[in-house]
């Protein structure tokens, strides 16, 4: 079983992504259960997005609390709240984020990608909704998923103009990643 | 056909398979997403019903009982206060002998406010006459539904049930469901079709005044329904599983692992697929524990949990609801099953968790069967914090 827990403020998109995760998982025959958990019922609130996946049907229905991966959609949350609480020692976190952003000091086998997705996305997309970008990014950094998997459920979920803007987003998400390898 | 869905849209999915000719409610979280499904089907024109907005709950309670006074099938879904809010008209539903299909996406009771998962909302109303049905995951959210309306149309029991899910966890949870196809779900569940209805061609009333002389047995048929339905459950759920493939054995109880447990808890909802997880875990390390499941609560099934549980010597029982003053409303259940009883647990401790949407973890469940020894627990609060609760105001 592997599980990703996702920062973001309500309103950013977390379940979008979790939901496209989780989908794009389902599609290469795993199952995923994928959740939220909201802080105060606002946008602009912190917010969790979880997402569980196995070979079999997933039971276990309490929050995720040592993730293989973590998603930062929202890096001001990092100033006052540990991220990467719990991250497993050999896990795997995608910030959103510039070059310059600090970074708390993690375990060795602990690997952190910033990923301009703000920027990509504002390229792409038109607007700074990074999830699309992130998703690309978490399928190269993790290996987990297949970019075409991702690619036909982004496509299945938008359409017109925002479908050419969030399949481009996914793909430069997964090729700045790839060329940070 | 296998689908990846928020659990509200499945709700959604299979009531529209069900074709109810009336849908009354008023949003409220978190089970919003359920009505807006279905407002969006029926204005998309997938969905031929009428969707009839209100301005309460309680409007929204009164419009499906005089739907279906009317000979038609109905549905309504609501959380929290908004189930509250219905409190009158629920009774009304029940001792008018109305069968009402209603999803109660179980949340917390103000005040303070609370949108977080509790069962409190449906546990205040078990004493209402409606039958509940408690869901684990959202496959089960989905078949209960169909369940639900084939057993409350049923013409030996006429009367309303209230299919419970967990919210968020599962109102919002998004996973793999089997979606049932129309012609299976036609099969299974024919048009509804009333002994009586409000007609003008044939005028009848309904819900008057009974003085003395008749209330009690109003009261003592919908008792003697109850217990009747306990037999009927098993062989709808036998009916569900020849033409769905999913098995419910008797949809009363599901025993997992109990057969030679020495500890044995017992819960309602989600947090049993929590509590399976702990339970594997512990048998690989060689502890005999097990999980009793009750899906049906009301009516209660004293003789299966008294067969499920007479010969295992602990048991505890994990709720999300409390009855203020009291023991915890299914531990209640528990001790009344076994009292004077020859055979029966030595103890019946009582745990409390999840309130407001306290996060119950593997660890929750771990230290349950830890404090499950040979001292009984009265009731006993779980993950509570000490530190909120030290006396501020005091010396």
């Amino acid at each position: 079983m592997k599980e990703i827990r996702i920062h973001a403020r309500a309103g950013q998109g977390a379940i979008t992504t979790a939901a496209l995760i989780g989908f794009s998982y389902f599609k290469e025959g795993k199952y995923p259960y994928a959740f939220p958990h909201f802080g105060a019922a606002r946008m602009g609130a912190p917010m969790n997005a979880f997402l569980r996946v196995d070979s079999k049907p997933v039971r276990l229905r309490s929050q995720v609390y040592e993730p293989n991966f973590v998603i930062v959609v929202d890096p001001t949350l990092m100033r006052g709240y540990n991220c990467f609480s719990g991250l497993k020692d050999d896990g795997i976190a995608v910030v959103n984020g510039k070059d310059d952003l600090e970074m708390p000091k993690l375990k060795a086998g602990q690997k952190v990608l910033v990923v301009p997705a703000n920027e990509i996305a504002l390229k792409t997309i038109g607007k700074p909704l990074a999830n699309t970008t992130l998703i690309g990014a978490f399928a190269a950094a993790s290996g987990e998923l297949k970019l075409d998997t991702i690619l036909e459920v982004v496509k299945l979920r938008f359409s017109g103009k925002v479908q050419e803007g969030n399949i481009e987003a996914v793909k430069q998400g997964f090729e700045f990643v790839k060329n940070l390898k | 056909m296998k689908q990846f869905l928020e659990g509200s849209r499945v709700v959604a999915e299979i009531v529209k398979l069900c074709k109810p000719g009336v849908i009354s409610a008023y949003p409220i979280t978190p089970q919003t997403h359920i009505v807006e499904e279905l407002a969006k089907m029926v204005a998309d024109g997938e969905l031929v019903s009428q969707f009839i907005n209100v301005e309460s709950e309680h409007s929204a309670a009164s419009v499906v009982l005089g739907a279906v006074a009317t000979g038609v099938r109905v549905f309504t879904a609501t959380s929290s206060q908004g189930l509250l809010l219905m409190g009158e008209v629920i009774f009304n539903i029940s001792g008018m002998r109305m069968p009402v299909v209603l999803t109660c996406a179980n949340r917390a009771i103000s005040a303070p406010i609370n949108i977080w998962n509790d069962q409190q909302d449906s546990m205040a109303l078990r004493d209402s006459g409606w039958i509940q049905i408690y869901a684990e995951n959202n496959q089960e959210a989905a078949d209960f539904h169909l369940i639900a309306y084939r057993i409350a149309e049923d013409k030996s029991v006429m009367l309303p049930v209230m299919v419970c899910m967990d919210g968020f966890i599962l109102t919002h949870g998004m996973e793999a469901i089997d979606m049932p196809e129309q012609g299976q779900v036609d099969k299974f569940l024919p048009p509804y079709n009333p002994l009586y209805k409000l007609d003008p061609a044939e005028p009848i009333s309904m819900g008057l005044l009974a003085d003395p002389g008749y209330y009690m047995e109003t009261r003592y048929a919908i008792q003697e329904t109850l217990e009747q339905t306990l037999k009927l459950i098993p062989k709808v759920a036998g009916e569900f599983s020849s033409v769905f493939g999913r098995d419910y054995k008797d949809c009363l109880v599901e025993e997992y692992k109990t057969k030679d447990a020495e500890k044995v808890i017992v819960a309602m909802g989600s947090v049993c697929g929590t509590v399976k997880e702990v339970v594997d875990g512990l048998r690989e390390k060689g502890k005999k524990v097990g999980l009793l499941k009750i899906i049906t609560f009301r009516p209660f099934p004293y003789t299966r949990v008294f067969e499920a549980l007479k010969n295992i010597p602990k048991v505890a029982v994990l709720e999300k609801a409390v009855s203020l003053g009291a023991y915890a409303p299914l531990a209640v259940e528990l001790r009344a099953c076994f009292f004077n009883k020859k055979k029966s647990p030595k103890v019946i401790s009582s745990f409390v968790a999840g309130l407001g949407g306290r996060d119950i973890t593997e660890q929750s469940i771990k230290e349950i069967f830890k404090k499950l020894n040979t001292k009984e627990i009265a009731l006993e609060f779980i993950d509570l914090k000490p530190e909120l609760i030290k006396d501020e105001y005091g010396e």
